[in-house]
């Protein structure tokens, strides 16, 4: 049983077809690429296991129970985190604070619940050390580096240890030395037994970090193979079109 | 400043050379706020002032000059949370005369001064709400929405008060006048409920999740809003507690005063926003001090004070009041700037 299964997927936009009869599976701990060109469906799919758009054809299960999101709460419910592209982090707080923001740890003194600082820092300072990210819970966001803020934004999946770890480009934005950073941290996200679907143009990430990839082509995935069994540039065909299917 | 890398391959040089970091605690954060520095402005006009009149360092007078700023200090405590979501409330200035004629009105009544508190903070809850509304659920501009509540609530005001004075609060006036007049200790009572209240807005800033809600709204709203916080209820609240600032301001003040009239508060929406942003609100959201808001309104009851003991003609009070307005937002930025 796998622990995403997304079952002939089709989503439209009035007569625009962003996705045709897409099938894709996720077993727990697998690391899962998925490319694609600008437009191909790739954000759009995302969008659907996200839980903002509900597909106009097809089911979603999670460990083989079938699930509808409607907002993207009930995929968070049911397990699923979100990196977004744009990282979605506050700049004028601190990086512990962007990890627990929404879900604040309390402390009571009599009627009233006040922020348990302490707590915050300290079990934000534990994530970062499992993730073996040098980011300090104190720092303000503004003042870090993309690679940082890429930790932050994995950091704060950590909290509800999720089942399933969407990420959207999350190295798009970063220096060259970062990427590596991130991709280790996507590493440890599956050593860890917890899957995780890479949204990605950047070839050598996907076949750096990924067990296996998925292309998809027009809205059709034209591909679905482990990673030892294919190779860049018979991706690259699959994306541009170049290669039919395999 | 260089810290070692345990693993050149892993932490890059650009890490390293952010070595700079700063954090949110300590002694350095002090100096990069900026009531702190608006703060020693206020101690030095101070110093200046001992020498320049003698009338300026008596009881009297510094009684008088905490008293006058308590009244815009309450407002700008709230214009501040306001201001930190990115907004601007125009409408305060109306709302302490549309605050003046309800509680006026039910005092007069002879209702009693209980009864005229919740009206007056009813009426401030409302008008709080309907602005929030309009910005939050219909995705108005501020600006307008507050602009167009400036306009209404004065006009409301004036339909209710029928153009009328009111100076008859019922059984309740002495009462009513003696907390919004009188002092305790020495300290004018309407300077206690500003201590009061900036000591409860520093604790909701820094340790409850409703400020910390507010700070990160205005930082980066999608993000909060894709962190789970309700950003729409947020923001109705924000200016529901913006409004009820004004609403006891409007109380404390119309007890000192001793009469109610629809056109009190008119352009205070100007002199609240001035104190905020001197005090370190800024424009575009995400930072707030509860400091900040007593600290920008003593400075500049401090220039007006100053200003007459100096001698100078008071037609030049609203020059220095607008030159320490633009001083204080070019200090933020240059502070801002050494700071990356």
């Amino acid at each position: 049983m796998s622990l995403l299964e997304l079952v002939g997927i089709t989503k439209s936009f009035g007569a625009i077809h962003a996705l045709e009869g897409v099938d894709l599976e996720v077993e727990a701990g697998e690391v899962v690429g998925l490319m694609g060109d600008n437009g191909a469906g790739k954000s759009t799919l995302m969008k659907i296991v996200a839980g903002n758009f509900l597909p106009t054809e097809g089911t979603i299960r999670i460990e083989g129970r079938e699930v509808e999101f409607q907002k993207p709460v009930d995929a968070r419910m049911a397990g699923i985190e979100i990196v977004y592209q744009d990282l979605a982090l506050c700049d004028n707080l601190s990086a512990a604070a962007n990890v627990f923001l929404g879900r604040e740890e309390k402390k009571r003194i009599g009627p009233f619940a006040f922020i348990d600082h302490k707590s915050i820092f300290d079990r934000a300072a534990k994530i970062f050390a499992e993730l073996k990210s040098e980011t300090r819970p104190r720092d303000l966001v503004r003042q870090m580096s993309g690679g940082q803020r890429q930790a932050v934004a994995i950091a704060r999946t950590r909290l509800s240890d999720p089942k399933l770890v969407l990420m959207d480009e999350p190295t798009a934005a970063i220096s060259v030395r970062q990427v590596a950073e991130v991709l280790a941290l996507i590493k440890r996200l599956g050593d860890s037994g917890h899957a995780v679907i890479l949204v990605s143009h950047r070839m050598p990430d996907v076949f750096e970090v990924c067990d296996r990839v998925a292309v998809l082509r027009r809205g059709l995935k034209v591909a679905d193979k482990s990673i030892a069994e294919t190779s860049p540039e018979e991706v690259t065909g699959l994306i541009t079109g170049a290669i039919e299917a395999a | 400043m260089k810290q070692p890398a345990k693993n050149p391959d892993l932490h890059a040089e650009i890490d390293e050379s952010i070595a700079l970091r700063q954090e949110v605690t300590g002694f350095g954060s002090l100096l990069r706020a900026q009531p702190f520095w608006v703060f020693l402005a206020i101690l030095a006009i101070g110093v200046v002032m001992t020498f320049v009149s003698d009338a300026f360092m008596t009881e009297r007078n510094l009684f008088n000059i905490t008293r006058n700023f308590a009244f815009f200090g309450i407002m700008a405590l709230g214009m501040s949370a306001v201001i930190c979501t990115a907004g601007i409330d125009l409408s305060v200035g109306s709302l302490l005369g549309l605050c003046a004629i309800t509680l006026g009105l039910t005092m007069q009544s002879g209702l009693g001064i209980e009864m005229g508190f919740l009206v007056c903070m009813a009426t401030a809850a409302i008008v709080g709400f309907i602005n929030g509304f309009l910005i939050a659920y219909l995705k108005m501009a501020p600006f307008v929405v507050t602009l167009g509540m400036l306009a209404m609530a004065r006009s409301i005001a004036m339909v209710l008060s029928n153009n009328k004075m009111i100076y008859d609060f019922g059984p309740d006036t002495d009462l009513f006048e003696w907390i919004g007049g009188e002092s305790v200790l020495g300290v004018p009572n309407v300077v206690w409920v500003l201590i009061v209240m900036t000591a409860i807005f520093w604790i909701v800033w820094r340790h409850t999740t409703w400020g910390r809600w507010v700070i990160a709204i205005g930082g980066n709203a999608e993000a909060a809003k894709l962190s789970g916080i309700p950003v729409e209820r947020m923001i109705v609240s924000v200016y529901m507690v913006c409004s009820m600032c004004t609403g006891l301001a409007a109380f404390m003040f119309i007890g000192y005063t001793g009469s109610a009239t629809n056109g009190m508060g008119v352009t205070y929406e100007l002199t609240v926003i001035a104190a905020s942003v001197i005090g370190g609100a800024n424009l575009m959201g995400g930072v707030v001090y509860a400091l900040g808001a007593p600290i920008g309104a003593a400075l500049m009851e401090l220039i007006r004070n100053s200003l007459l003991l100096a001698g100078i003609p008071a037609l030049w009070q609203q020059f220095f009041v607008g030159l320490f307005l633009i001083l204080a937002v070019l200090l933020e930025q240059i502070r801002n700037r050494g700071g990356k």
